[in-house]
């Protein structure tokens, strides 16, 4: 195994043992890029002149000290959402496309004071909107575990990258479950925080009110040492929630003996892959064994969640999208003659398919005379999701349902029927729309080799116990020690 | 047929808060364009609103001030427009459950009271500027962009179409600027943009209920002009009808050199804004403890404090209105009245005043007005010292002595002029005692002027009688 294959702790304790450098990890991460990137495409922006700079300044750095965080040294990958200050940022469109942010996103501040080195900007869905990572106007990722497969969206390049050892860890955002189905698909461990739980200063919005920052490691201790860095109260986002922040190593227990888990028996329809069942029933099984009551509850409005996401995010983000106009920065089309003209020509040719086709959604059901039917019948729905949820929170510690209904599809499967697109995000979506934090780790594979991924959910900042519960089955797993052959 | 105007006013008032309404860049008016921004400003991708609590307070003491409800539970919208000078595509205004509703200001007009009900207050972000020359290469082959002003706090105050005079629309509008610069919430400056008006204009026959159709005149910056639109608008209005047609729903824009209104757009092209709640702002609650805090902090209100000094200084109503003009103008009356307790002799004083006599030392105008009172400086040498006092800050005492400037009431020295006007006059000493009096004043005034207006006009009165005889 090469050191960019190892993970973030692994790679910890052998700096603290001055066994390796930074530099070498950096060096491993490279040659890893350099081999599969041609075949992957998991990065928009490498930054690899920056991270050799980096990784010196911090091994000098950790020369001095004994002690120094556990990302010190350690390459990450960024999704191209997060802003950088000076590096290009694009969120995946040609609309930003040669974007250099002035400033820095508070998640990058933070893993920038801790030490971390940047690979680069990694792929994804044109403004986060897409399932298989087929909508980056950069072209598409591939999934390492077949490259004829899509890596699942919208983070896909962050898990493709990770996936591969083209960074030890990675960034991404989670709308509709945009961290946790890639996480699955190709993999890998996603956890989506509560929403409030990180900032969401810096990152591009795409709907403001379920948009949620969170890691993409390798396996749960990893995710537990990105957690303690990226949760917190920003004074600079208003929705993010000042709540103590835990030390979420400290959940790494493995031991659930006496929690009550629930499994919504709304999950399991026509629909979920026969495959993807079977193994997330021998998960289920699994945390019986380790001691763990397991109950059958129901999520009785779980059909309502996709129209009801296909109501909000795309209102949100017509409006969140209306600022790339061509006038003050990015995509500016030359040819305009008229104020309006130059408005229509740059957002014509800036956007994606997928982009436009939300903005229409979403200024139709804003649009006067919908609004009541549309909008605000949603939120109230959204309301009714919520209590769903809490209702079998008052006696379960932590949800147990699969990721996605099936493992990673080929590409152009699905990209002419959006509706059947849309229906792959069937079991994070409602995770969003209740504001809950929900979490991806790998259970299994398919006989033709795919990752398979258990989802858990928690109620509102219950990270811990997902991190407890999710250690647990990884201790007793093999799962996440798999790699692609590449 | 005869008709009568609807009028339904629209303020824009700019607040003084430090900051803006969802950064902290500095809301310092005259500066180089786009020196008071940030990414906030900028509305680059990423970036977040954080609200000044300032600005709710403020909306909350003009709320108060104006008898309004105050609403518990205050929600953000954006209202979604593309133009250049709007940063995120998007305003953040308040759409529903404005902060402030059901209020009014009560106006006098000719005698008649009258109440003007205020629809609603809300709080929302100003816009940024587009500047058609370059502001320092001075090209126009292109359009700039300023966003020094986007993200300035702004409430916006509509009115009730209880308004059916110009001239009531504009004595509503010095009241609530009044009202808004004594409670140091709006500096009211028109010509900044401080204060900005738009008004709802639409005739109907007397006696009918039914409002007529109704048209939008934007973006007025000075009473004048509010009142020359109006009657302009009233005027053409009233023509449309008589001539049998019939009036469009428009908006118009005011021409303040060529005295016209023109239309600028029609309402079929009307924006459908597309409001909805701000996700990125939570709802800001207002609990009890905090309208009582403020409500114990508000002055007194320009309206009760004219009452108050009519009565209690036996000021006339017209007296009392120019003292109570601005709240400097009256707490400095107020503090002028423990030195210089004669209330109409100061009123006067300060009414009169050809500079801002706020800009005075309380100490230096009470000494020249005891000055007067002794006799020692007439009026007009007291005019004097106080215009040189005001342009140098020099004491009194000092003006006086260095431009000898305190009143002859020597007898001899006056006698001596005296002696000297009735010896050059000859003829005119005759016609006096002739019977023509009004040489009196003739002779009065070539002893001021012998005496460079020195003269005590009282002692001169009184030795000239003896002199001249009468
Ligand atoms: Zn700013």
């Amino acid at each position: 195994m090469e050191l960019c294959d190892l993970t973030i702790h692994e790679l910890h304790e052998k700096l603290k043992k001055r066994e390796i450098r930074s530099l070498d990890i950096v060096d491993s991460v490279f040659k890893r890029i350099r081999s599969v990137e041609p075949k992957i495409h998991s990065y928009i922006t490498l930054t690899e002149e920056l991270a050799f700079i980096q990784a010196q300044t911090s091994d000098a750095m950790m020369e001095k000290q004994k002690d120094f965080p556990p990302l010190m040294g350690i390459p990450i990958g960024l999704k191209d959402i997060f802003l950088t200050q000076g590096i290009q940022t694009t969120c995946g469109s040609k609309i930003l496309e040669g974007y250099i942010p002035p400033y820095d996103a508070t998640t990058v501040e933070k893993l920038k004071q801790n030490g971390m080195i940047l690979t680069g900007k990694l792929n994804m869905d044109e403004f986060a909107m897409g399932s298989s990572n087929e909508t980056s106007s950069f072209g598409i990722v591939k999934n390492p575990w077949d490259l004829e497969r899509i890596p699942g969206g919208s983070s896909g390049g962050s898990v493709a990258a990770v996936s591969a050892g083209e960074c030890i860890a990675a960034t991404g955002t989670d709308t509709g479950g945009s961290i946790r189905q890639p996480a699955s698909l190709c993999g890998v461990v996603g956890l989506k925080p509560t929403y409030g739980r990180v900032s969401r200063y810096g990152v591009i919005a795409f709907a403001s009110s379920l948009d949620q920052v969170g890691p993409l490691t390798k396996d749960v201790t990893d995710s537990a040492l990105m957690m303690n860095l990226l949760a917190g109260h920003d004074p600079r986002d208003s929705t993010s929630l000042d709540e103590k922040v835990p030390d979420y190593t400290r959940s790494l227990i493995p031991d659930i003996k006496g929690w009550r888990l629930g499994v919504p028996k709304e999950y399991f329809v026509k629909g979920l892959d026969s495959e993807v069942e079977k193994s997330i029933r021998e998960a289920i099984r699994l945390f019986e064994k380790l001691g763990a009551k397991v109950d059958e509850v129901s999520l009785p409005h779980t059909d309502y969640g996709v129209p009801t996401y296909y109501i909000l995010a795309p209102a949100e983000a017509s409006s969140n999208l209306a600022r790339y106009d061509g006038i003050r920065y990015g995509y500016r089309q030359k040819e305009a003659t008229t104020l309006i003209d130059l408005y229509k020509r740059s957002r014509t040719k800036g956007f994606g398919v997928e982009v436009k086709r939300r903005i229409m959604l979403g200024t139709y059901v804003l649009s006067a005379g919908y609004y009541d039917a549309y909008y605000l019948k949603a939120q109230r729905v959204r309301t009714l999701i919520r209590r769903d949820f809490e209702k079998i929170f008052e006696n379960h510690d932590v949800i147990l349902a699969p990721t996605s209904p099936t493992a990673a599809w080929k590409f152009g499967e699905k990209t002419d029927d959006p509706l059947k697109m849309y229906l792959s995000d069937i079991y994070t979506i409602n995770v969003n729309l209740a504001g809950l934090p929900g979490m991806s780790i790998p259970c299994g594979f398919t006989k033709s080799g795919l990752p398979i991924g258990l989802q858990l959910i928690g109620s509102h900042f219950q990270e811990e116990k997902l991190l407890r519960a999710a250690y647990t089955y990884e201790q007793s797993t093999e799962w996440h020690k798999r790699r692609p052959k590449l | 047929m005869n008709y009568e105007p609807v009028i339904g006013l629209e303020v824009h008032a700019q607040l003084l808060t430090r900051t803006k309404l969802f950064c902290s860049c500095s809301t310092q008016f005259g500066n180089e364009p786009n020196a008071n921004t940030c990414p906030v400003c900028f509305g680059l991708p990423g970036v977040l609103p954080v609200l000044n609590r300032r600005v709710v307070e403020f909306a909350i003491r003009a709320g108060l001030a104006t008898n309004c409800q105050i609403t518990r539970k205050n929600i953000f919208a954006r209202k979604n427009y593309f133009y250049p000078d709007l940063p995120k595509g998007y305003q953040i205004s308040q759409y529903e459950n404005p902060i402030c509703t059901k209020g009014w200001i009560d106006i006098e007009v000719k005698g008649e009271k009258r109440r003007i009900g205020l629809t609603r207050i809300h709080m929302e972000e100003d816009a940024g500027k587009l500047l058609h020359e370059h502001p320092v290469s001075r090209s126009k082959a292109a359009s700039w962009v300023d966003l020094n002003r986007a993200g300035v706090p702004l409430l916006e105050i509509v009115s009730e179409p209880d308004i059916r005079l110009p001239e009531e629309g504009v004595v509503y509008l010095k009241e609530l600027r009044r009202i808004l610069m004594y409670l140091d919430v709006c500096d009211g400056n028109m010509e900044e943009g401080s204060l900005r008006c738009d008004a709802n204009i639409s005739i109907r026959p007397v006696g009918t209920k039914k409002f007529g159709t109704k048209v939008e005149i934007k973006n007025m910056n000075s009473f004048r002009h509010i009142e020359k639109a109006l009657y302009y608008e009233i005027k053409r209005q009233t023509e449309v009808l008589k001539g049998g047609g019939t009036t469009a729903q428009e908006t118009r824009l005011w021409d303040p050199e060529r005295e016209v209104s023109e239309s600028m757009r029609s309402k079929e092209e009307a924006h459908d804004y597309r409001y909805f709640p701000d996700p990125d702002l939570l709802p800001v609650e207002i609990d009890e403890r905090w309208i009582e805090k403020i409500q114990s902090n508000l002055p007194e209100l320009p309206q009760k404090k004219r009452d108050r000094f009519i009565k209690q200084f036996q000021l006339s109503p017209a007296q009392a209105e120019v003292l109570i003009e601005t709240g400097e103008i009256a707490s400095f009356f107020e503090q002028m009245l423990q030195k210089y307790p004669d209330s109409k002799k100061l009123a006067n004083w300060i009414i009169n005043s050809p500079f801002p006599v706020t800009k005075l030392n309380p100490d230096h105008l009470t000494k020249v007005l005891t000055l007067v009172d002794a006799g020692t400086l007439s009026s007009n040498m007291a005019k004097e010292v106080l215009q040189k006092v005001y342009e140098t800050g020099r004491p009194p005492e000092e003006v006086i002595e260095k431009e000898g400037l305190t009143q002859v009431s020597d007898t001899a020295a006056l006698e001596a002029a005296i002696n000297e006007a009735i010896s050059e006059n000859p003829k005119e000493v005759e016609r006096f005692r002739g019977g023509e009096e009004k040489l009196f004043a003739f002779f009065l005034g070539q002893v001021m002027k012998k005496t460079k207006g020195k003269a005590n006009p009282k002692i001169v009165a009184d030795l000239l009688r003896k002199k001249i005889g009468r």
